[in-house]
């Protein structure tokens, strides 16, 4: 099999419905997420350049809330690991092998 | 047995066991292809601790640490983005790069592209990348190694710099990618053992609480807002009347924002990170392994919040200086606890140093200006302080640990920028895709032995840098150059050989260029070329962290360099989208 009916194979895939679903289910997740803790990310860090007097409110004992702050950006990391290794092992995994097994058997013909 | 003999014994005892270990991985090797992927059939937890390993440098354990020793709660920022970055690699790289790569970083940004101008620049950007990064380990393992060993003789430090480097040499030649993927994973290990171990042995000295250990710092700090951020980052500063100076305050809080744009977007763009995915069989492999490589870098960073200000806490002050330290009474001595005297002033305490003659200055080298040894410091006092069994024990294991740590990140980087050389731009910019893989692979070990010697005579060279400058400029052109060429490959069909050789150039030009003309070359006490009154400056570009403006040129270079090329392949992209998404074909070679 050529180069040319190989590249019609990723083609009609890529043209497929379920090519089509899979995109939107990943893209429609991945991206906004990024958004989001890049988001919070920079609003955290912009705090401690900007709020200085904000963030060294104490919370309990020391511990202010620049900590707080801190120690919820691992929480949110963690978190949103979390939310895309269950968002991929339920939505994303399932699609992406069944399209690989055809688009591979296609190629192989 | 002194902390000296054991740390040494300690170390020749890790590397006798990694070389064993690349040793049999050398000989396992039976594909060419082996060198660049380790046979591509690690398992996502093995790739999640060699990833680790590769990542967590000497500038995460010795150099976070330290900087909350000194510094506060700003060193905890360096922890924060590190591990957030980690986030971009899962959402967005990790799974397609897997599927639609093979060997290098290379691979994925030429995919759909003319190959020779496209490889010749993702070459070009890991080889200065990787070399930075280099020159920084390195240059960190000199001054550990002084430190611990207790070794100030600059030709020995300059042969230890040049140990470090055969061996990396060694590592790479002979184990490939799997070796240095065994020899990650071993140090991943014994750091995070490390870490653990200091981190109980800090909370337990404080009953486990967090609130009085942050209190013990602060206090023994001797600064009002050691809890606070501004410490290091982001300083309010100062005019000639006192009165705070606007703009120049306003530059170093962007100077922070800017730091924090380099450190959660270079990680993405680092080479020796990328080709780590290449190491698993899957994209789900691939996932796996940053899940975990998130969770061991995240307990890491949260527990350098314990060595940082448990060091600051209850690691003395008193030994400030080489040679010398304070007596009962304050006064600075030397080790037969004779007093600096300097003209009338009989005693040398650290409150007088600032009226120090020019003479008296020169004897007091302080011994950690970095703080990059408050770790293993605070190991020894942590073991039962100077002097004792347990504290050179735990000194011995904690010094070896940071030795081995450096030595497994110098062999990734080594082998990253050495496949690149040979599978970018020697097999397909110089033989236009003629080679064949074993000459290819051939080319990959004379290029490692090139890399690693070149990296030895710059970081001999360049012992005065500082690490942290270092490592900066890696990241801030990481995520410059690399992360604006892989997102537009993978996320935008539009985008093109121009548009890929633009963003890559030029977002590791404007980053190099910003990075000459900043103070970190210019115009400070502290700068590469010292400044002196009415000496030489061109210190023209006011931060120290090119990220903010170099990172949106990368962006805008290959935004604009596009749009302004006709050419477009939207079957190689059909090709490219389907199998980052499915991983169809994986790890089959493009047909060109």
């Amino acid at each position: 099999m050529g180069s040319t009916e190989h590249d019609k194979v990723w083609a009609e895939t890529q043209a497929s419905p379920e090519f089509q679903a899979l995109k939107k289910k990943f893209r429609g997740f991945a991206f906004p997420l990024t958004a989001a803790f890049l988001v919070w990310y920079f609003l955290y860090v912009a705090l401690t350049a900007f709020a200085r007097e904000w963030v060294s409110t104490p919370v309990i004992g020391n511990i202010n809330i620049a900590f707080v702050l801190g120690v919820l950006q691992f929480v949110t990391t963690f978190l949103i690991m979390w939310l895309y290794e269950r968002h991929s092992s339920h939505s994303l995994d399932g699609p992406s092998d069944a399209l690989r097994e055809k688009v591979d058997k296609e190629l192989a013909q | 047995m002194d902390s000296t003999t054991l740390s040494a014994i300690l170390f020749v005892a890790f590397v006798a066991f990694t070389l064993v270990l690349v040793f049999r991985a050398g000989r396992s090797n039976k594909k060419s292809s082996d060198f660049y992927d380790g046979g591509g059939s690690f398992s996502g937890f093995q790739n999640g601790l060699a990833i680790a390993g590769d990542y967590m440098s000497a500038a995460s354990f010795l150099g976070i640490a330290g900087t909350i020793a000194l510094f506060g709660y700003d060193g905890f920022l360096y922890s924060i983005g590190f591990l957030v970055a980690w986030l971009v690699a899962l959402l967005l790289v990790a799974e397609p790069l897997r599927n639609s790569g093979r060997f290098t970083m290379g691979d994925v940004l030429a995919f759909r592209m003319k190959q020779r101008p496209v490889r010749g620049a993702a070459a070009t950007s890991t080889l200065v990348v990787s070399i930075f990064y280099l020159m920084a380990q390195m240059v960190g393992a000199g001054a550990l190694v002084s430190l611990l060993l207790g070794i100030t003789d600059a030709t020995a430090k300059n042969w230890i710099i040049a140990g470090v480097g055969v061996l990396m040499i060694i590592y790479v030649t002979v184990g490939g990618m799997k070796g240095t993927t065994y020899v990650q994973i071993v140090k991943a290990f014994l750091l995070m053992t490390g870490a653990v171990l200091l981190t109980f042995m800090v909370l337990w000295q404080f009953g486990f609480n967090i609130s009085d250990l942050l209190g013990a710092a602060r206090d023994a700090s001797g600064k009002e807002h050691f809890l606070e951020p501004g410490l290091k980052f982001g300083k309010e500063i100062l005019d000639a009347n006192g009165a705070v100076d606007a703009t120049k305050t306003l530059m170093s809080k962007l100077d922070l924002i800017s730091l924090g744009m380099a450190l959660v977007l270079g990680t993405a763009g680092l080479p020796h990170i990328l080709i780590r995915f290449y190491t698993v069989p899957t994209a789900k492999a691939a996932r796996k392994s940053v899940n975990w490589a998130i969770g061991n870098i995240g307990a890491f960073y949260l527990m350098t919040i314990a060595l940082g200000f448990g060091a600051a806490a209850l690691v003395s002050r008193t030994t400030l200086f080489r040679g010398y330290k304070a007596d009962a009474t304050g006064c600075l001595v030397d080790a037969k606890g004779i007093p600096i005297v300097d003209g009338d002033v009989a005693c040398t305490n650290l409150d007088n140093l600032a009226n120090l003659s020019a003479d008296a200055k020169k004897l007091l080298v302080p011994v950690d200006p970095s703080g990059n040894v408050a770790a293993p410091q605070l190991a020894q006092f942590l073991g039962g302080g100077e002097g004792t069994t347990g504290g050179a024990v735990m000194l011995a294991v904690i010094g070896a640990i940071a030795f081995a740590t450096i030595l497994a990140v110098v062999a990734g980087l080594t082998l990253a920028s050495s496949s690149s050389f040979a599978h970018d731009l020697y097999a397909n910019v110089i033989k236009r895709g003629k080679a064949s893989p074993e000459q290819e692979v051939r080319v990959a070990k004379i290029s490692a032995v090139v890399i690693g010697a070149i990296s030895i005579v710059l970081a001999i060279g360049a012992q005065g840098l500082n690490v942290a400058f270092l490592v900066a400029i890696a990241f801030a052109i990481a995520a410059s150059g690399n992360l604006p060429a892989v997102l537009y490959s993978l996320f935008w069909k539009r985008f093109n050989t121009r548009g890929a050789v633009w963003a890559i150039y030029g977002g590791l030009f404007s980053a190099i260029v910003l990075l000459v003309f900043s103070p970190n070359v210019s115009g400070l006490a502290t700068s590469f070329i010292p400044y002196v009154e009415g000496g030489l400056r061109f210190d023209y570009f006011p931060l120290a962290n090119p990220g903010i403006v170099s990172i949106p040129l990368g962006f805008i270079f290959g935004w604009l360099g596009t749009i302004t090329s006709t050419e477009s392949n939207a079957a190689k992209y059909a090709e490219l989208e389907v199998r980052s998404m499915t991983g169809a074909a994986i790890g089959k070679a493009v047909q060109h």
